[in-house]
């Protein structure tokens, strides 16, 4: 509360008298010391998160210097770089960079289809439309993370609907054509990378679409009038005004987007190929495999490349528009 | 409101925003077609007929009702830890300003931030450190340690708005502490921490990736889930169980945007 203000406290005596007690007492120490009252108030949240998330977080940092003996499969406690070493192995690095192509096709694709959404949304939509679009956003963004996964599995699977729906349309062709390609085709669609990609394009997209949305309603209306004043293109108007003013919040949205990405393992596994994505390397080294530094050594990764994001986007003034 | 309402939108636009909300929705919309379908063993569309037989199925699972009610004693315990430190922390990070008050908002987002392999993964590795069993409470610590920051946004929002001399006025006529809080503050902060607390609720009932961390052989619903995906047995019930998911997780964000429309925004968003 804000006792820091600078206010005398006056006892009148006409004023309630102090309830008195432990309770009375307390109350006036925390009036007279609000520095106290504010440590209280910040010491559980403080601990819980210290101990629990950080302290896990130093454990793991800790075992990603261990390593794990080849012969017997025991973990050597003992300080090591040599798990870093096996990280930059051939197929470790081809992993690291799939799922970071991957993170990033997927936020380009999400920015590109939230962009239009937002901005319908934040200059368009009033009064109940609004309130439409915003639960149009809240409702996907918050349904059941599988289920989203689920009803792809079922719109890509080979007898699925979107097959059915090509064929209505005689462009089996097309589908047919795509999924011959290297690296983004494969039998169906859902063992493919473009199913893969679909599906974190789908599930990430509402990160996407609040943030940017954000940032545009701070965007004047008469700001694209003048730009259209002044003899702009719609196009010429969203290059050099519309685009630059949501800039901080694609990139908030992109946070999402590219961490969700970066750290998925579920949606890869079900719709996907058999190649691996970091997430599901830490699985696989922590499970079956028991190789609990090289997992905890793959963990690092997303997090220095989301330690360098985050410290861009701060410099972009990002977290403004979250 | 604003006074610059422009023309209407452009049609490129108008079209390009239904495709997109349409993207987002028609997804789940399948999802209630699938569960009454006869088809019991592929994703065939269309469905060759339609049955309800699978409600009854499911209804006698017990395995679907263990896992539904692991999830609800979890998400239930999970949010009212999420609520008490997360409106500790909205409290002292939105009415004072003290060194570190940055570091603090950091540390609060930063189970989402990070991606949540990193926290399961995090949480295991001290788990075995510190030989601790899997079990109820294992699974409530990874929780509620991601469910804090969504009590934390609403109730940040709503203390923003909150004039801080209500508090002042309400001591001035001689209320105490415990009495400010109880009749001034938390009056005015109590939709929106039934806001977070739903949205908290809604979280944990859905994750699934800590989930399979910090859980032992204990099953919770988006677990089974995991598990039918993986390994399908019986494709029907898997269809039922996601129709009442969705339908499960609609209501408490329905309930939380009723509850916080006027004013500030549910958590993730942000004007």
């Amino acid at each position: 509360m804000s006792l820091d203000a600078a206010m005398p406290r006056t006892t009148a005596p006409a004023i309630l008298p102090g309830s008195g007690g432990l309770r009375g007492t307390l109350s006036d120490l925390f009036w007279r010391r609000p520095q106290l009252l504010l440590l209280l108030m910040l010491l559980p949240p403080v601990l819980w998160l210290g101990i629990v998330y950080i302290g896990s977080l130093f454990a793991l940092l800790l075992q990603s210097f261990f390593s794990i003996d080849e012969f017997s499969g025991l973990i050597n406690r003992e300080f090591t770089l040599k798990t870093y070493g096996d990280l930059f192995q051939a197929a470790n690095l081809d992993i690291i960079l799939r799922t970071v192509t991957m993170a990033a096709l997927v936020t380009v694709a999400s920015a590109i289809i939230a962009f239009p959404i937002a901005y319908y949304a934040a200059r368009y939509a009033r009064g109940r439309w609004k309130a439409l679009f915003y639960l149009g956003v809240m409702l996907p963004l918050w349904s059941s993370y599988l289920v989203k996964i689920y009803a792809w599995k079922l719109i890509l699977a080979k007898e699925g609907i979107l097959t059915w729906l090509l064929a209505k349309l005689h462009l089996l062709w097309l589908l047919d054509g795509w999924l011959s390609l290297p690296i983004v085709g494969g039998n169906s669609l859902s063992v493919s990378f473009t199913g893969t990609f679909i599906v974190f394009v789908y599930v990430w997209l509402p990160f996407m679409i609040l943030p940017v949305q954000a940032a545009l309603e701070r965007v004047p209306g008469n700001l694209v009038e003048a730009s259209s004043d002044l003899g702009a293109s719609p196009g010429q108007t969203f290059r050099n005004v519309l685009f630059p003013l949501a800039l901080p919040g694609i990139v908030a949205g992109s946070i999402f987007t590219f961490s969700l990405t970066l750290g998925d393992y579920i949606i890869p596994q079900i719709i996907g190929t058999s190649r691996l994505f970091i997430g599901q390397a830490v699985y696989s080294q922590q499970g079956t495999a028991g190789n609990i530094p090289l997992a905890a050594a793959f963990t690092v990764v997303p997090i220095v490349i989301m330690g360098f994001y985050l410290w861009g986007a701060k410099r972009m003034g990002a977290f403004d528009a979250l | 409101m604003r006074s610059d309402r422009g023309p209407s939108a452009p049609l490129r636009l108008k079209i390009a925003a239904a495709c997109g909300l349409l993207f987002l929705h028609l997804p789940i919309l399948l999802i209630f077609v699938y569960a009454f379908t006869t088809e019991e063993k592929s994703f065939v569309w269309p469905p060759p007929g339609l049955t309800t037989q699978w409600f009854a199925v499911t209804w006698n699972r017990p395995d679907v009702w263990e896992a539904l009610s692991l999830s609800v004693r979890v998400a239930a315990i999970s949010t009212a830890i999420a609520l008490v430190l997360g409106t500790l922390c909205a409290a002292a990070v939105s009415q004072t300003r003290f060194f570190g008050r940055e570091t603090i908002s950091l540390l609060v987002i930063l189970p989402i931030a990070l991606p949540g392999i990193i926290t399961g993964i995090a949480l295991r590795s001290a788990f075995s450190l510190a030989d601790i069993p899997f079990s109820f409470w294992t699974i409530v610590l990874g929780h509620a340690t991601f469910c804090v920051v969504v009590v934390y946004n609403n109730a940040v929002a709503r203390f923003r708005r909150t004039s801080g001399s209500m508090i002042e006025a309400s001591m001035d006529l001689g209320a105490d502490g415990f009495q400010t809080f109880r009749h001034v503050v938390l009056p005015n902060i109590a939709t929106a921490l039934l806001a977070g607390g739903m949205l908290a609720f809604a979280l944990s009932f859905d994750e699934v990736i800590v989930t399979t961390f910090t859980a032992g052989q204990q099953q919770t619903v988006p677990i089974w889930m995991l598990e039918e995906l993986i390994r399908p047995r019986q494709r029907p019930v898997t269809n039922v169980v996601a129709m009442v998911v969705v339908l499960v997780t609609l209501l408490p964000i329905l309930l939380a945007y009723y509850l916080t429309r006027d004013g500030d925004q549910i958590a993730g968003s942000g004007k």
